[in-house]
């Protein structure tokens, strides 16, 4: 049944996904991929269907239950930020060697210009990388179709494919038509089952395979519904515009183009249709949103035959997301009159919420701190993050999902002391647990610190893997028990919990203070759920 | 015919409710819509913005250019301001005069209220005492939404208060008509201050 209905990027991608008979969405949370998973879970289909859409550990853990529905013949989504497809990179990458038995999409949101992330990078490249096809969304009705497209694609061509969103395709909203669903695929296993048993003997002929399966995806990218080129009336420049980057070519010219446009949203990309675009026009300018990968490649070493623009001639900025605003500068047309920036505005950070337990723990933490000036506290990814800011810049690093722990380890080891880990709850069971277990056989001098509010805060409040578990996940790693200890994030507990944080940087050892109290946002919600 | 809207605020202040009941609008009345959100790590007390357009033609680009926009609508003087580089030269600022002070360095009111001055066509309102001589104090956002409905005249007001009906629904008639109530106040206030 056709119907119309606003959604964001994420959700007409997740509505897509559900409509083409999904069996599994496989995720950790992240901005901006976040409400993916939780449109999924919160739709009625879901719950009819019982359709997986438990939240996974990690990326990792998530790329692999879904690769899991795949074989079993089943329709699967992976969904995560971009810096989530490192984690799972080992998977994805040997998914391209394996292939798709059931079709397999994994949605990686970018964010460039880094609104809520630690980088810019560019999920393109994965896609290149693994020798994958990779599908690029320009409008919310695109991601709708794209998705409905990529199933039997996957399955047709037997290969995962990528769908890359950026932050401004995700988290926007549109109109979409959306179309009958189909039912989800029935039990199946692979026809060549060797290709899923990756030792050398089958890896090598599979490899081989996939080298010339990868030129026949450029050939599906050249056919594509979703890559076209327009003729123009104009040939001094010819335009090649990826994703979310034609909206922005299309806004400065309402009354359509001037100059012939290759509009890009399927790759590999279409080296054919790149040539007849090249052919016809004196020059060309590349607008893709994120890194210049189709730039460099059209623009090597040699000189080029014809002059390539784009972010890396300084047409375009170098990095940071597009705007209509920096397209409508490349292409030599007038900025539109404004009104000028008013002197009375101020930066206004974000900042942990008033009466959040992260604050508490600070507090405690930065009093003890005080005492060791040789210390260093190594942090971590998530709203406790915001404490590198005034008023506590309670720590010295903050690198990726884990690296608190590790990275104090490497400290310790190198004669730091004391050397004090700060990590989340979610991201301890994410990418915490086997750095703990590091600790504990190398005898390291550390001192973890998780600071447990029961849930995925910075996302929006997702379950988190650990919660009521912590303790006894540390001490199955092998933590004594007598220093794995618990306090209460409190005004109140201050003395008690900076004597705490003393006694067990004293200890030379492996020691671990879990400080608990629920989020501040999610005690409310939890709290007004209950008064309804 | 289109309309493009930037809603500014402080993370936590509720502009998306505002977003989604001019959705709602939009949808019922056939326009085309795009709204780009902020969600992520700003939510948490910094600023917030979503760029909302509104058109009879498809729409092409999720933001609104640099001098662009018709209407500024702010939950929070400063951050009204914020967005001036993306105010047409014609456009409306309509803003809630209470300042959110959530940070050591924030301006002196009388160089806000002059750079406001200076902007041109401007609706400046206490939408919280507004609200809150309504009795429905938690819905000064509904407020400011009724006082832009003065000025939106793409949308049709009695289409908003469907909106507001329809988005508030599940939360049962007491807080829709909480919310239609501020919405009114709003409205009628602007057409008074304009």
């Amino acid at each position: 049944m056709e119907e119309k209905r606003l959604l964001l990027g994420d959700e007409a991608l997740a509505l897509a996904a559900l409509h083409a008979g999904l069996t599994g969405v496989y995720a950790y949370p992240g901005t901006p991929s976040t409400e993916i998973t939780e449109f999924i879970q919160n739709h009625p289909l879901t719950r009819e269907r019982g359709i997986h859409c438990d939240w996974s550990c990690n990326e990792k853990t998530a790329m692999e239950g879904a690769l899991g529905v795949s074989y079993a013949g089943k329709r699967a989504l992976v969904c995560m930020k971009h810096v989530g497809m490192n984690v799972c990179a080992d998977t994805f990458v040997n998914a391209g060697m394996t292939g798709a038995n059931g079709g397999l999409v994994v949605a990686a949101c970018d964010d460039p210009s880094m609104h809520s992330s630690q980088n810019e990078q560019d999920s393109r490249f994965y896609g290149a990388f693994a020798m994958v096809p990779v599908f690029e969304p320009s409008n919310q009705q695109e991601a709708y179709e794209m998705t409905r497209y990529a199933y039997p694609f996957s399955e047709r061509l037997h290969i995962p494919v990528l769908m890359r969103l950026t932050t401004r395709m995700a988290h926007s909203r549109a109109v979409v038509k959306t179309r009958e669903g189909e039912p989800e695929n029935g039990l199946h296993f692979p026809e060549n089952p060797r290709q899923w048993v990756l030792l050398p003997a089958n890896a090598k002929v599979r490899n081989d395979q996939l080298v010339k399966d990868y030129l026949h995806f450029e050939e599906e990218a050249v056919r594509s519904p979703f890559n076209h080129l327009t003729e123009g009336t104009d040939h001094r420049l010819g335009i090649i515009a990826c994703g979310i980057s034609y909206n922005y070519l299309m806004e400065n010219f309402p009354d359509g183009c001037p100059y012939p446009v290759l509009k890009v949203s399927q790759y590999p990309f279409p080296r054919a249709l790149a040539r007849k675009l090249a052919e016809q026009c004196e020059s060309l300018l590349v607008l893709e949103e994120g890194q210049p990968l189709v730039e460099e490649r059209l623009n090597g070493v040699f000189p080029p035959q014809k002059p390539v623009h784009g972010r890396l001639d300084g047409t375009l900025p170098r990095t940071g997301e597009l705007t209509p605003d920096c397209v409508r500068k490349a292409l030599g047309l007038p900025a539109l009159k404004a009104h000028a920036a008013s002197d009375a505005v101020v930066a206004r950070p974000p900042a942990l919420c008033q009466g959040c337990g992260h604050r508490d723990f600070y507090t405690a933490l930065n009093a003890v701190i005080k005492e060791y000036p040789t210390s260093r506290v190594f942090s971590d990814i998530g709203c406790y993050t915001l404490g590198w800011l005034a008023p506590f810049h309670a720590f010295q690093t903050c690198v990726e999902m884990g690296a608190s722990l590790t990275m104090a380890q490497g400290a310790a080891h190198s004669g730091v002391w004391p050397s004090v880990a700060v990590i989340g709850d979610s991201t301890f069971t994410h990418s915490g647990m086997t750095g703990l277990l590091d600790a504990v056989n190398s005898k390291a001098d550390v001192t973890l610190c998780i600071s447990d509010n029961l849930t995925t805060g910075m996302t929006g409040g997702q379950d988190s893997a650990g919660t009521g578990r912590l303790e006894a996940i540390c001490e199955g790693i092998g933590v004594e028990p007598e220093h794995i200890r618990t306090i209460v994030p409190l005004p109140k507990n201050y003395p008690e919990m900076e004597q705490v944080i003393r006694e067990e940087l004293e200890y030379h050892g492996v020691s671990v203070i879990i400080c608990r109290r629920e989020c501040i946002q999610t005690a409310k919600r939890h709290l007004a759920a209950k008064k309804q | 015919m289109k309309k493009d809207i930037i809603l500014a605020g402080v993370g936590g202040q509720g502009i998306l409710s505002i977003a989604t009941v001019i959705g709602a609008a939009a949808l019922e009345q056939g326009l085309y819509l795009k709204q780009a959100e902020v969600h992520g790590m700003s939510q948490r007390g910094g600023d917030v913005q979503s760029n909302l357009r509104l058109s009879s033609a498809p729409i092409h680009s999720d933001l609104i250019p640099r001098g662009g926009a018709d209407l500024i609508v702010s939950l929070e003087p400063m951050e009204a301001l914020r967005y001036l580089p993306y105010l047409s030269e014609n456009g409306w600022i309509i803003t809630n005069t209470v300042p959110f002070k959530n940070i050591p360095n924030y301006p002196e009111m009388a160089d806000i209220q002059a750079s406001l001055d200076a902007a041109g066509q401007v609706i400046a309102i206490d939408v919280d005492e507004i609200a809150k001589s309504v009795l429905s104090p938690r819905s000064a956002n509904m407020v400011l939404l009724g006082a832009t409905a003065a000025v939106l005249d793409i949308l049709d007001p009695d289409k908003l208060r469907d909106g507001i009906r329809k988005v508030f629904a599940r939360k049962g008639e007491a807080i829709v008509e909480t919310n239609v109530k501020a919405f009114d106040a709003g409205y009628a206030s602007a057409l008074k201050n304009r």
